[in-house]
Parts: C-alpha cells; structure tokens; sequence
C-alpha cells in the first residue's frame, strides 16, 4: 500500500498506522490482570495454610515413634547378647530370657505412655470412637464426629431435595409468570437469612415445637439440627434446580407438548428427567452447604459426640467443633493441630464436592443438549 | 386421557405448589416469629444504649457499631478486588481460556467453601503469618496485630464475600451492549478508556447490587469471625483497627448458647435478632429490587 494522504496533509506511514504504547494501558491491563488471579491465589493460600497448621500432627509423631523403634531394637540386641551369654548354663535360660522379653515390654510400654503423655494424636487414636480433646488423656476420634456430620446432613437432605426440587418444578413449569416472580425472590430471600438467625429460630422455637410432636427428651438432637439446616440448603437446590430446568431446550417441551402429552407429564416424564444432571449438582451443592454449616450446628444439635443411628439424639458435627473449640485452645497444641486437620478434611470434601459438579454435570449437560440437537 | 391420569397428574401438581407455598410459609412463620418475639424490646433506646448488668439489661449499640465497622473496613476490601476481576474476566480474559475457566472455577469453589475455614484461614494466615510478622519486623516482638482484631476479621470476611461481588458485577458489565463499546472503540478510545468511560459507568447499578449483597452476607456470617476478632462484651468502642469488636450475630449466638441465664434475657435475644434480620433482609430485598430491574433492562 502506497502512503496515502489525508485533506489536512497527515502522512499515514507503517509507523504511525502502529499501535502506539501507552504506559496507562499497559499497567492497567497488567493489574488488571493480576487481581484477575487473586481467587485462585487464595484458594491455593487457603489450602496452604489450614492444612499447614495440622501437619504437626503427623510429622512430631513419625519422629516420637521411630524413637521408641530404634530403642526397641537396641533392647533386643541386649537381649540376644544375654541368652548367648546364658546359653551355658542351660536351666537358666529361659528364666534370664523371660525376664529379658518383660524388660523389652516393660520398656515400650513406657515409651508408649510417653508417647502418649507429650503427644497424644496418633494416626489411631484419630481414628478412634471418642472425642475428648480435654480430659486428663485425651482422645481425638474423629468417627463420632463424622457419624454426626453424616447423619445431619442426610437428615437435612431428606427434608430440603424434595420439597426444593418439587416448589421449582412448580416455579418453572406451572407458575403462572407472576408467582413465579414473586417465589423466586421469596427464596433469594431465604438464602439471605443469616445463619445465626435460623439457628436461633431452631434453638427458641422449632426445637419446642417438635419435642411436643414427638415426644423425646433432649430438646436439642440431629433432627432439629438437620430440619434447620434444610431451610439453608433448599434455597441453593431450589436456585440451580430451576436454572437446570428453565435451560432444557424449549423444542423438548413443545415436542411433547405436540406428540398429545398433558403439562404435568411434559414436566414428569421430559423437562425433569432431561434436567437431571442439573439437579444433581444442586443436590452436591446442598449436601456442601450443610456438610460446612457451622452456627446452626452449634445452636441445635445438642453437641454431645455421640455415635448412633437414633435421628432423636444428640450429634456434635466437624464443623461444630472447630466453631466450639478453636477460641479455648493453645496455639500449637496437639488440639489445635487437630482442629485444623478437621478444616482440612472439610475443606478438601467441600472442594470435591463442588468440583464433581462443576466438571460432571457441565460434561453431561452440554453433551446432552448439543449432542441431541446438532 | 383416562380419569385415573388426571387425577396423578392433579396430585403432582398439588405436591409441587405445595412445596412452593411450605417454603414460603416458613420463611413467612420465621419473620412473624422472630418479630414477635422481639417487638417488645425494640426501641430506639435499645439501638442506641450499652448493655448493662452483665448484659442482662441496656442495649446493642457497640454490637451495631462493630457490625457496621466490620461491613465498612471488608466492602473497601472486597468491592474494588472484586469489580476488578470481574472487569478481566469480561474484557480481558478470552471466554474459553484455561485461566478465565480456572478463575471462575476459583470463585465458584470460594463461594462454597464453608464459612469456618475461612475463620481459619484467617487464624492461620492473617494473625499467625502476616500479624505475628508484623510484629517481629516493625515492633520487635512485641504483640499488637498477632492477635484477633477487627482488620484481620474485616479481611476474613472480605474473602468470603470476595465471590459475591464478582458475580453480580459480571452480570451487570455483560449487560453494557456490545455496540456501545464499538462505538467508544471506533471514535479512538483505548480499552482501558472505554472500559473506564463505558464499562464501568454502565454496570454502577451491578456494583451496587454486588456491594449490598456483600453488606447483607457479611452483616450476618458469625463462622469467620469466630476467632478472628469478635469479642462477647467490651466496655468501650474499637477506636483503632488493632482492637476487638462486638457483632450483632455474634451476640445472639453467645447471648442464647453461653450466658448465664438464657430465659431472662430471651427478649433482648429476639430483639437483637430481629435487628439482624430486618438489616439483612432489607439490604436483600434492595438487591433483588435493583437486579430485577437490571434483569429486565438487559432483556
């Protein structure tokens, strides 16, 4: 191209057609940029440094236990060297050899006391059926607590699923327009509630009401807790439930519609079914959402460490007891570690959890919608 | 159709407006409840008083107070962050890039990270590495920010507000028109102009949105505070950032778990709450007024 001109004599050349650089677009773009990273930064930092305060745990106790496995060993050294020595004077033999092996035994057993007086978590005793994190020689089973944790959330799951998945097939499928514009913000509302106040509601009121329903003794027990958590979960299964639904292809409903299918069959039998990756990741999300819960945990269920299968009885959840334990403890306590070993597991869960949805559930989705279409 | 179909397909259709109407119900019972309970108490004397008598008597005011300090000191952290991130993922970053999925994949997981890990992110991050640091480097040791304080809980909450923001100000910035950032573009604009002198402009109402709903989440979490720097009773306000602070939602919990004598104060529990869930749900329902219209604006 030939430098061309323009009516007030500018030259165009190469050079001035060149994108000129400017300082302020490039800083902006750069910090622009970097924020744009800073979610994945904290959640690195955030992994970092939770399951960073619980490594302790691990590492004082591999130390602590090869300790006592060298010892061991050289005791046993000693021995052997004893019975070669004895071996002579055959008769007694195996009084030397007996008292040898009650030397040996007697000195681990000390070790583990040791062991166990400086620092108690072991791998075992984590594994244990008994959280008494303060007593005289505590014990730092975590199964009471993820019995509770369980058994809450699946309480809790049962009330919310249902009765979230059937109001937003109501909202999506049969609600005239203007109830569905006045359910939807209704339920945003809902999520907006703080938790404190629904587990408050929970402690004051439903905690009496349902004890006059059923009967039972401790006004505060998993199934208080996990009906007050339902009401924090179903706004989140009820919000994806009908973005999933209100996504399915209009063609699906009109097809159906068409072929001599009634409304109600049409949402039964081919938005619901062709939704259902949707809603299973709302129902993750939920079990997430519940499976974190803090203040309503703390507030409703009593706190007793219990295992059981009665949905009447007390329960004290993983994210209860960081919540309940953490403002009393010793920084870098053997209990310390182990509440943040507690965030750990809770917070890998929670990633799991949310990564399956986001990266099944979008998998299938998109494959089931574009697949059928093109 | 059979008569026996019609009358599943009624029943079905019964059971979802059920569900519907019982979720409403409740969180209709819950205002009432909550209200009621609390009516009696409530009063401008209550908002603006000192507890009193082991705070068996007196009013809420340091609790609002530190509330609002705390919302103030995490929105002045997280609005600007999170406008920004959203402003790459809509400008700047390409749709389909592993970093702009990455990063949204990023905010999704921190808006479902339960809120206690976010208390002990900021035990373990915010007061043990950075304020213990602090101390060594610039006071020698000596304690000051090792400790829970209000800035390390501001900081806490601003994280888990941080997605929040993001989403609503995305929503909003897609909905500038394509066209108007053409036009801006074809009279000589750069972007950074263009998205300084239209983008922006454009989606105030979604930063808006995104900083209420921010207010409202942070007004009532308790979880990240719980060790970050809320305190049960103090005497005096927090005049620096380095002091602790009273928190509406804190209040209640300790108020209706932990004092002596929960049934004698149960009135000024439910009016405390009743103060937390007016603030909230107001807030809330600005943001689900102001949204609905943005909603019907981008149609």
């Amino acid at each position: 191209m030939k430098n061309s001109t323009d009516h007030k004599g500018f030259v165009f050349t190469k050079e001035s057609l060149k994108k000129k650089f400017r300082w302020s677009e490039f800083l902006s773009e750069k910090i622009i940029t970097g924020v744009g990273f800073l979610s994945i930064t904290i959640i690195v930092l955030i992994f970092f440094f939770v399951f960073k305060e619980s490594i302790p745990i691990f590492y004082t106790q591999k130390k602590v236990v090869a300790k006592v496995e060298t010892f061991q060993k050289q005791e046993q050294y000693g021995g052997e060297s004893d019975t070669v020595q004895t071996n002579s004077s055959g008769q007694e033999q195996y009084g030397e050899t007996t008292a040898d092996t009650m030397m040996i035994e007697n000195q681990t057993r000390v070790d583990d006391t040791i062991v166990h007086g400086s620092d108690k978590a072991t791998a075992k005793s984590l594994l244990g059926t008994q959280w008494l994190p303060v007593s005289d020689n505590p014990r730092y089973g975590l199964i009471p607590l993820f019995v509770g944790t369980l058994k809450i959330t699946l309480i809790a799951i049962l009330f919310a699923a249902p009765i979230a998945i059937l109001a937003a097939l109501f909202s999506a499928s049969f609600a005239p327009y203007w109830l569905r514009e006045l359910i939807k913000p209704a339920i945003e509302l809902l999520a907006g509630f703080p938790s404190v106040v629904i587990g408050f509601f929970a402690l004051m009121v439903m905690a009496s009401f349902f004890q006059n329903i059923f009967g039972y003794d401790g006004r505060l027990n998993a199934f208080v807790g996990g009906v007050a958590m339902a009401l924090a979960a179903i706004p989140i299964i009820f919000t994806i439930t009908e973005d999933a639904l209100t996504a399915v292809p209009r063609t699906y409903t009109e097809a159906s519609l068409a072929l001599g299918a009634t409304r109600w069959q049409t949402a039964l039998f081919v938005t619901l079914p062709a939704a259902t990756p949707g809603i299973f990741a709302a129902i993750l999300l939920g079990i997430g959402r519940v499976f974190g819960e803090t203040m309503i945990a703390l507030m409703a269920t009593g706190n007793a460490a219990m295992i059981g299968i009665n949905p009447f009885e007390s329960v004290r959840t993983l994210a209860a007891t960081i919540g309940a334990e953490m403002a009393e403890v010793v920084f870098g306590d053997t209990h310390y570690n182990v509440l943040f070993l507690i965030g750990s597991l809770l917070f890998i869960f929670t990633f799991s959890l949310n990564a399956l949805a986001e990266f099944y559930v979008k998998g299938k989705l998109v494959k089931r919608f574009q697949g059928k279409q093109s | 159709m059979s008569k026996q179909k019609s009358i599943t397909g009624g029943l079905f259709i019964g059971a979802t407006a059920f569900s519907a109407f019982l979720i409403i119900a409740v969180i209709i019972i819950l205002l009432v409840v909550i209200i009621n309970g609390g009516k009696g108490t409530f009063s401008w004397e209550f908002l603006t008083a000192f507890p009193e008598d082991g705070m068996m008597k007196g009013g809420i005011f340091p609790a609002i107070y530190g509330t609002v300090l705390l919302v103030l000191i995490m929105s002045v952290a997280a609005v600007p962050f999170g406008t920004i991130t959203a402003i790459y993922l809509t400008e700047y970053a390409h749709e389909k890039s592993i970093m702009a999925q990455t990063i949204r994949f990023a905010v999704r997981t921190l808006a479902t990270v339960p809120s206690i890990i976010f208390g002990l992110f900021g035990l373990g991050f915010f007061i043990k590495f950075v304020g213990t640091g602090m101390d060594d480097v610039f006071l020698g040791g000596q304690l000051k920010w090792g400790q829970p304080n209000i800035l390390w809980a501001s900081l806490t909450m601003a994280l888990l507000t941080l997605p929040v923001v993001i989403v609503s100000v995305e929503e909003a910035i897609r909905t500038v028109p394509r066209e108007m950032r053409e036009a801006s573009l074809a009279l000589g604009a750069t972007k950074w102009e263009t998205i300084k002198r239209i983008v922006l402009p454009g989606s105030r109402s979604g930063i808006m949105t995104g900083t209420i709903l921010a207010v409202s989440r942070g007004a009532g979490e308790v979880a990240p505070i719980l060790f970050t720097g809320a305190a049960y009773y103090l005497a005096t306000l927090p005049t620096s950032l380095s002091d602790q602070f009273m928190n509406l939602g804190y209040h209640i919990y300790i108020m209706a778990t932990q004092s002596a004598n929960v049934d004698q104060t149960l009135p000024i529990q439910f009016a405390t709450t009743m103060v937390l869930l007016m603030l909230t749900f107001l807030l809330n329902l600005t943001a689900v007024i102001i949204r609905s219209r943005l909603r019907r604006k981008a149609k």
